[in-house]
């Protein structure tokens, strides 16, 4: 599914970060641990085609990304790959249909809405399904956020620390969302965190150092 | 969800602004519509009043005085002519048209207009009912005057002395409508024309008036053409060679002046013509303020949303699809602000036109010219400049940067 080859990456002030090869397989769930700092969030922009790494070779599926023009970049991230962030963040003018709609009208597929209304309701979202962002709360934006990620399922799904802004209990829903809804969605997925509570909840790791 | 639902929705977040910079694209926007249509129509009005008509002899004074009170019917006449000289001026060589003006009275406000039957053919005139003046006191009138002062055909009414006011009423002659012209989109709709003689005899200028029983040969003795005066000439040329010497030959050699109409309307303009440019200038500079708000609304909207745009392109969304969503919302506000200045121009004339007194210049709100598109045009021009730069950035941004920071 992933496949990364003697990728590195430059940074503006000259440091140089190698990252180990790594090949993830089909509907694998894998952790990506390390400090903050030591280039999580980098690896996780180079996987989804945002940032096109200095050297090395990144595979999704069968698809060499930055061989990909910038606009059929974007069309194969929209379809392909879900990503939720450590923040959840949802466009504020549009009520929570309307955000996952959006995503699936920037992916280039046609509206759904009983796709929306089916991803809602398996995340326990359903209610919501009229609400405003700045109605809910972080843990339920959260929700919403894995609800996008998933809409077009995609074949893999990304998280970059999804649980660091959440409390205890709302982590553990999350992280079970993430494995739950990747499951049924027969998507691959990579949660990168520096967060300890995650960590004996997967067996595959990869480190960065 | 189509880009246009996306860009509304954003826009629509904020009310404020939105509506701040709607407000100042539509002032804007209306003051060059008031200023477009207001100049066109007074134009058009001022070219197809003096259409035909060469040059206006009349007693000495101000030459655009003559010019407004003997075409436009709008200022008090200069003063009155001689018919004797008058006359010798009508069979000059350079002459191919003469129309002589009898004006001095008003009937509620309208123009009483004494001539000729070669007013007749100046202006083309047609009648919608009844018939042109033959005899003197027969009247016949203009479309609107028709309509705004319910008179028809076979109607009697008094003229009054002067110009604006029903005072010092002719109770001695009614005139009679016998006609009704079609409507001219000139002058004459918002005049009451008759024979020549009428006024002469509202004016008393023979005794005999009271006594009915005469015949008018007898008046005519009774009132040599000495005595008679016009106020004023109409002339049209036979050659264009009458343009140099004719005009020279009035104001030298007889006691009137000679006034073309063309070169008074040029003047008159002219004069109107700084208000406005003065107001033309406003205009701009309000929509030159609308622009930059318009810019800044969306530079500043684009530094908070600039999350908002990444997590877009996360989500699928390329480079040129951001661009065209910040370009569509420059473009929404400055058309809705656009389409509103329109409208209220628009309204704003109509308003004008309903306080107007002159019937002769009012103007009408409700006429859509094809030079408005132009300021369609603009407006778009303005949404799509003021948008480009924010749009630019947008493209721009480093996606990566954005995300990695929150």
């Amino acid at each position: 599914m992933i496949s990364i080859q003697s990728v590195s990456h430059q940074y503006t002030s000259g440091h140089e970060l190698q990252f180990a090869d790594w090949q993830v397989n089909n509907g694998e769930q894998w952790l990506l641990l390390g400090q903050s700092g030591s280039g999580k969030t980098t690896l996780l922009h180079i996987l989804t085609g945002l940032l096109k790494p200095s050297n090395g070779k990144v595979k999704i599926g069968e698809t060499d990304l930055y061989s990909l023009s910038s606009k059929k970049l974007d069309a194969f991230r929209g379809q392909q790959i879900g990503i939720v962030f450590q923040k959840p963040h949802l466009i504020k003018s549009l009520n929570i249909t309307e955000n996952l709609l959006l995503a699936q009208s920037f992916a280039g597929l046609p509206n759904n809405k009983k796709r929306a209304e089916e991803v809602l309701d398996s995340l326990n979202m359903l209610a919501k399904k009229n609400a405003y962002p700045q109605e809910l709360s972080q843990g339920q934006l959260q929700r919403v956020t894995i609800a996008r990620a998933v809409i077009n399922k995609p074949t893999l799904l990304i998280a970059d620390e999804p649980t660091s802004s959440l409390d205890d209990q709302n982590a553990e829903a999350v992280l079970t969302l993430l494995k739950e809804q990747s499951a049924l969605n027969q998507a691959t997925l990579v949660v990168a965190t520096h967060d300890k509570r995650v960590k004996d909840a997967f067996t595959l790791t990869y480190t960065l150092s | 969800m189509s880009p246009f639902k996306i860009s509304w929705r954003n826009i629509w977040s904020k009310p404020l602004n939105a509506a701040l910079n709607i407000l100042l694209i539509a002032f804007g926007t209306g003051i060059l519509t008031v200023l477009l249509l207001a100049s066109t129509q007074i134009e058009d009005k001022l070219a197809k009043n003096s259409k035909d008509i060469d040059l206006v002899v009349g007693a000495k004074g101000s030459p655009l005085q003559l010019i407004l009170s003997s075409i436009y019917y709008i200022d008090f006449p200069t003063g009155n002519i001689p018919m004797k000289e008058a006359k010798k001026l009508m069979h000059s060589p350079f002459v191919k048209r003469a129309v002589p003006l009898a004006l001095g009275d008003n009937y509620n406000g309208v123009r009483i207009v004494g001539t000729d039957s070669n007013y007749i053919s100046l202006y083309g005139l047609k009648t919608q009912s009844g018939t042109f003046w033959k005899a003197d006191l027969e009247a016949t009138i203009g479309a609107n005057v028709a309509k705004e002062q319910n008179l028809k055909v076979g109607d009697t009414f008094f003229g009054g002395h002067g110009l604006t006011e029903m005072k010092d009423e002719h109770k001695d002659h009614a005139y009679k409508v016998v006609g009704i012209l079609a409507p001219q989109q000139n002058v004459t709709d918002n005049l009451i024309l008759t024979a020549i003689g009428s006024v002469w005899k509202m004016h008393g200028d023979e005794g005999e008036a009271h006594e009915e029983g005469h015949d008018h040969a007898a008046e005519a003795d009774h009132s040599p053409d000495e005595d008679r005066e016009f106020t004023s000439l109409l002339i049209q040329y036979r050659s264009p060679m009458a343009v140099a010497m004719f005009p020279q030959m009035v104001n030298q050699t007889t006691n009137m002046q000679a006034a073309s109409p063309a070169q008074e309307s040029t003047r008159l303009f002219s004069l109107i013509g700084v208000g406005v440019d003065t107001l033309q200038w406003f205009a701009i500079l309000i929509m030159l303020i609308a622009a930059i708000s318009v810019f800044v609304n969306l530079y500043n909207s684009l530094k908070e949303r600039s999350y908002d745009l990444a997590i877009m392109r996360t989500l699928g969304a390329s480079k040129g699809k951001l661009f065209s969503l910040i370009i569509l919302e420059g473009l929404i506000l400055t058309l809705i602000g656009t389409i509103i200045g329109i409208a209220l121009g628009h309204g704003i004339l109509q308003l004008i036109s309903n306080y107007q007194e002159s019937s002769q210049a009012k103007m009408n709100g409700l006429i859509f010219i094809k030079e408005e598109i132009y300021l369609l045009v603009a407006g778009l021009a303005i949404g799509i400049v003021a948008a480009v730069i924010p749009a630019i950035q947008a493209y721009r941004s480093n996606i990566s940067k954005i995300l990695a920071k929150n």
